[in-house]
Formats: structure tokens, C-alpha cells, sequence
């Protein structure tokens, strides 16, 4: 029963990781309604820089300030040449237009920055902390943490400032927000850098995890069943998909796995997904498509 | 003054129903199969038979296969790699353990293996739709790579989950040879593709298209969705599957599963999107510009970028052009390469004029 309660509690906790991924598509898609293949790379991105910048020598916070600037810099240019240019096409091309994009800023990346791993050092020791006699790992409990700010910052922004307002417009109707003043343009921008910034979050934690590397650009994939569960317009339901895909995908590889010589964890969350959508096929809080003939 | 469509008129059904209609356009082709069959397997050389050709005819093979399943009937695929892997193992093990199989049967039953596991994983289909979909066929990327990865008896109990091409004898006639391989995979190229283009004319390929278009409204006037979608997915996989096994066995000899890698369905992807959504002699030039750009590249770099570009970030170099060409094409020409092959052939016909 501890096991299954220590095996459960780190499902959960890692799934509050995957859901700090799937956050970053969310904001855009809200916005944009574009589905952004390229946060993943967006995540390599902003660690890679911050470690880089940090291994020069440069301070903690003035590096995280640096890095943010460049997710900025990133933001304007996929608006100014991406976005602008391709708007009003089908979704399906802009998805395979941020699948190129994918590419360019992993390109990029890794020019500027050397393919090499990078260590990265957050300064919290990773020793597990005893709770009601469960082992937790001190550093997931810090990642749940950082996400629980994350989300109450971005619930602050969107209800309560002019330009989360303007975000929720453009979200509910770009023709209309356009109606009423609102430059579509800047607020994709803004979006893309909002969405940078949390790719900035979830690459340090990753990166502290795994490693500053290439495969930090994957982790996109495990969000992928994450926003399916929790439906692709819902910042509650990255949370609670991420927490069931964690929970299940650790339960499913301890119980089930071992049967089968282990890793099932590399495609059991979207099989857990179908499924999931076989039932529901918006998600947990997806907004329920109407389609006219 | 090429062309010469004066007094062209269609007198029957038979000539509406050609391919081609006019015949500058069949001599044309005929000119580039006679080529292909009876002048290239003399004068190629090796490295162009084994690292250009053959790869650039099975990967527009499997671009043909994703095309009829993404471009024609609107389903988006990015588990292309997955349908390979399964035609490459099954038809692996199909010569491994029935002893005399013809070796075109195992690649048609290697297609017809991976057209039941399209089958199986395009059934949520019916139920989800567009990035959705997509999950399901990566779940069948991360499924196949996993089963041939963790069980030998795939891999005839090879360690590695490593396969060896059999023997490429067809009828007492070696084609193991880097010319009999090609001759070999363009054979079956040039047929499956002569199927495919049919297939997309007919009835079946109309109703692929009426479901790209709006599915909805496909069900209205009378078209069965799901064995429709079912059918797409089954036809893409078959194409999918003897590509892989093509890849298999008459470009590589030897593959391990990771050969069939998520980075392989981005491929085939990029060249439907790179060549043309919706054609078949798009994922001809897509497949060349795949094959190609890299090859010209490296030629490139070392011809006149030697020690200014060191070779490791030639490869970044190769991604940021990939991407960027991506961009660049879903930008200015979202009708990929094939649009641009049109309008030459418009600018030859019209000549000397003017349009």
C-alpha cells in the first residue's frame, strides 16, 4: 500500500512537469488557435540559452532576465514572419508551419549553443522528504510549487489586466476583438512571449532533471496526451490531464510493465489518451465543437 | 510549338478516362520511363543506384501512401514511420519462417500487415478528429517502435532487434546488385503508383476527397465515413508498408527498429507538404528535393564553405534550411512543388506566347 501510494504521489508530481509543457500550448492555442508543435523547441530554446548564459559567468537572475529577453525576441520574429504571414489559413498549415519552425529554432539553438549536454544546477538538493511516511522527492514538490505560482499568475494576468482581457478577446472572437481596437498582431506577440516565458520555466525544470539537452525538445510529445485529456483551451485541464497522465503512466509501468520488460511508459499515455477520447472527444474541458453543413 | 492541342477533341469515354490526355504529355512520360528502365540502370554508377535513387523512389513511395491517407482524405498522419517498421518486420518475418515465399509475395503481405495495423490504429478516427487524430497515430509510432524494440522474436532473436534483407532473388533472377535494386523498387514504384493514381480518379478517391473537404457533409450525400476513413488509413498503411519494406531490404540490407523513427514520419510528412498535398507526382518531387538538398548541401559546404562551416553545424545548418523551406513553402506556395511543376508546363504549352 506505501509503495502504491509513493508510486502514485511521483506519478502525480511528474505530472505536474508535463503539464507546465502543456501550458505553454494552451496559451497559444487560446489566442491563436494555433497548435504549436515548436513549444518544445521553444523550451530547448530558453534553457539552453539560460545555461549557456549562466556557464559565461553571469548571475542567476540577470541570466533569467536574458533569457526572457530572447524568448521576446523569439516571439516578435514568429509573429512578424510566421503568423502575419499565414493568417487566416487553415489550421493544418499553420500546424505544419510550427513543425517547420520546430526545426529553424532547434537549428538555431544548437548553433549558437553547442549541442553538448549542460548541466544545470538549481540549487535544491533532490532528497526525498518523509510525509505521513511516504517518501516525496523534495525537488518534484519544488516543481509542483513552481506550477501552482505559474497558474495563479497566469489566472491573475488573464482576469485581472487590460492585456489578459484583450487576450481572452481575440481567444473568443478575433473578429470582433479587431472590431473594438485590439492589434491581433501585439497580441499574439505577447502571447508567444507569455508562452516563451513558461517554456523558460518548464525547460529549467526539465533541464535540472534531464540534463540541457536535445531531448528536452520531446517532452512536447508527452504534452501532447496531456492537452488531449485536458481538452486544448484549458489551463485547469493541462493540470488535471497532467496529473492523470503521470499518475497513470508511472502506475501503469510499475504494475503493468514489468510484465513486458518495462518502458510501456513511452507510448501508454496515448493509448491512455485514446481511450480517454473515445469517451470524451473534446477532453475534460474542451469547448464541444458544432459543425455546419 | 511543343505542343500541338489543335483537332484534340474526346471522342469516347476511353479517352476521358486517359491519365493523360494529351499525347505530347504520354510521350513525355514515356521518354522518362524508358529512361528510368532501359538507360539508367546502364549508365548509373553505384553511389547514385544505392544512395540516391533507390531511397528517392521508396520515400515517394511512402509519400505516395501518406498523401492518399493526409493529402487526399484529410487525415493527419505523423506515424508514417510506424506502417514501415510493420511492413518491413512482417515481411522479414514472412521469407524467415514460410520457407519458399516468393519474395513480391512477403512484400505485398508486408503491406497488407501493416494496412491491419492502419486499420487498427485509424479506428478512433470515426470518433476524433484533426490534432486529435494525430495522437492516435503517434501512439501507434510509440506502440510499433516499442513492440519490435522489446520483443526479439520480431528480430528472429537478434539482440539488437536488428533484421537482414533475404536473398533478393525474384524467379531464379539476382537482384541484389546496386542496379538490380534499383530496377527492382522502381518496378514495384512505377506499378503501385499507376494503382494510386486510379485509385484517386475513381469513386473511392472522390470520396476520400468529399471527407477531406468536410466530412459532414460527405455523410450527408451518402458516403460511409467510417469504412471510408478505414479504408484510407488501410490503402495509405499497404503503400507504407512495402515502402518500409523496400527500405528494408533493397536500400539499407540491414535496419533496427529506431530506423523507423518518429524523425522518419516528419520526413515523409515534409515531403507531401514540400512536393504538394493532395498529388501523386508531388511526392515524386518532394521525395527528390528530400533526397537532394542534402546531398547539394554537404557538396556545397565543403566546395566552398571548407573550414568556415565545421562539420557539426552542418547539420544545424540543414535543419534551419529544412524549416525554413517548410515555412517558405506553406508561405508562398501551399500547393508545394507540384503547383510550380504546372505552371512551367502551362508557360510550354502556351509557347512562344504569352499568358
Amino acid at each position: 500500500m506505501q509503495f502504491f501510494a509513493e508510486v502514485l504521489v511521483g506519478g502525480l508530481l511528474a505530472g505536474i512537469m508535463y503539464s507546465m509543457v502543456a501550458i505553454g500550448f494552451v496559451l497559444i492555442y487560446k489566442a491563436s488557435g494555433v497548435f504549436n508543435f515548436a513549444q518544445g523547441s521553444m523550451v530547448l530554446f530558453a534553457a539552453l540559452t539560460f545555461v549557456s548564459i549562466v556557464e559565461k559567468g553571469v548571475g542567476f537572475w540577470s541570466s533569467l532576465a536574458i533569457a526572457l529577453a530572447a524568448m521576446l525576441v523569439l516571439a516578435v520574429l514568429v509573429e512578424r514572419f510566421v503568423l502575419r504571414a499565414l493568417v487566416n489559413r487553415p489550421p493544418i498549415t499553420l500546424f505544419m508551419a510550427t513543425l517547420g519552425l520546430s526545426y529553424v529554432i532547434q537549428g538555431v539553438a544548437e548553433m549558437l549553443w553547442g549541442s553538448q549536454v549542460h548541466g544545470l544546477d538549481l540549487g535544491i538538493d533532490d532528497v526525498p522528504v518523509y510525509v505521513a511516511g511516504i517518501s516525496i522527492s523534495r525537488f518534484d514538490l519544488f516543481a509542483a510549487g513552481t506550477a501552482t505560482v505559474l497558474v495563479a499568475v497566469l489566472a491573475l494576468v488573464f482576469d485581472r489586466t487590460r492585456l489578459g482581457i484583450a487576450l481572452r478577446a481575440v481567444a473568443d472572437d478575433p473578429l470582433a476583438a479587431l472590431g473594438v481596437g485590439i492589434h491581433l498582431e501585439r497580441i499574439w506577440a505577447a502571447v508567444w512571449a507569455a508562452a516563451g516565458a513558461v517554456g523558460l520555466v518548464a525547460g529549467l525544470l526539465w533541464g535540472a532533471r534531464l540534463g540541457v539537452q536535445f531531448s528536452l525538445s520531446l517532452v512536447v510529445l508527452k504534452a501532447l496526451p496531456v492537452l488531449i485529456i485536458g481538452g486544448f483551451s484549458s489551463i485547469t485541464g493541462t493540470i488535471v490531464g497532467g496529473l492523470l497522465v503521470g499518475a497513470s503512466e508511472k502506475l501503469a509501468e510499475v504494475y503493468v510493465g514489468s510484465h513486458f520488460g518495462g518502458g510501456i511508459e513511452n507510448w501508454f499515455p496515448y493509448v491512455f489518451a485514446l481511450a480517454f477520447l473515445l469517451v470524451r472527444p473534446t477532453g475534460l474541458f474542451g469547448e464541444q465543437a458544432v459543425e455546419r453543413v | 510549338m511543343f505542343y500541338r492541342e489543335a483537332g484534340v477533341y474526346g471522342p469516347s469515354y476511353a479517352f476521358d478516362l486517359r491519365i493523360l490526355r494529351l499525347r505530347e504529355d504520354r510521350v513525355a512520360l514515356g521518354a522518362l520511363l524508358v529512361l528510368a528502365f532501359a538507360v539508367v540502370p546502364f549508365v548509373g554508377t553505384d553511389y547514385w543506384f544505392s544512395a540516391v535513387l533507390v531511397p528517392f523512389l521508396v520515400l515517394a513511395l511512402a509519400g505516395i501512401g501518406l498523401n492518399l491517407l493526409t493529402g487526399y482524405a484529410g487525415q493527419l498522419s505523423i506515424g508514417s514511420a510506424a506502417f514501415m517498421a510493420v511492413g518491413a518486420f512482417a515481411s522479414y518475418n514472412l521469407t524467415l519462417r514460410i520457407p519458399g515465399l516468393p519474395l513480391l509475395a512477403s512484400f505485398a503481405l508486408g503491406g497488407v500487415f501493416a494496412a491491419l495495423t492502419g486499420v487498427v490504429f485509424g479506428l478512433p478516427s470515426l470518433r476524433i478528429k484533426g490534432f486529435y487524430l494525430c495522437v492516435s497515430t503517434l501512439a501507434a509510432q510509440f506502440f510499433v517502435e516499442w513492440t519490435f524494440t522489446k520483443f526479439s522474436w520480431f528480430s528472429n532473436d537478434n539482440a539488437s532487434g536488428v533484421i537482414t534483407a533475404p536473398p533478393l532473388v525474384i524467379l531464379g533472377h539476382d537482384f541484389g546488385t546496386p542496379s538490380g535494386r534499383y530496377v527492382l523498387t522502381l518496378s514495384i514504384v512505377a506499378v503501385l503508383t499507376l494503382i494510386a493514381k486510379n485509385l484517386v480518379r475513381s469513386r473511392v478517391g472522390r470520396s476520400f476527397m468529399a471527407i477531406r473537404d468536410m466530412d459532414t457533409a460527405a455523410a450527408v450525400i451518402g458516403i460511409p465515413i467510417f469504412r471510408t476513413k478505414l479504408l484510407a488509413f488501410a490503402t495509405s498503411s499497404f503503400y507504407c508498408g512495402v515502402a518500409g519494406a523496400l527500405w528494408a531490404f533493397a536500400y539499407l540490407g540491414t535496419v533496427e527498429p529506431h530506423g523507423f523513427d518518429l524523425n522518419r514520419s516528419f520526413q515523409i510528412l515534409f515531403i507531401i507538404i514540400i512536393g504538394g498535398m493532395g498529388s501523386i507526382a508531388g511526392a515524386f518531387l518532394g521525395a527528390a528535393f528530400i533526397v537532394l538538398l542534402p546531398l547539394l548541401m554537404d557538396n556545397v559546404a565543403t566546395a566552398f564553405f571548407a573550414g568556415v562551416i565545421d562539420p557539426g553545424n552542418l547539420e544545424n545548418v540543414q535543419k534551419i534550411v529544412f524549416g525554413g523551406l517548410i515555412i517558405f513553402f506553406l508561405i508562398k506556395e501551399p500547393d508545394g512543388l507540384v503547383r510550380l511543376f504546372l505552371i512551367a508546363r502551362q508557360k510550354v504549352r502556351l509557347w512562344p506566347l504569352s499568358n
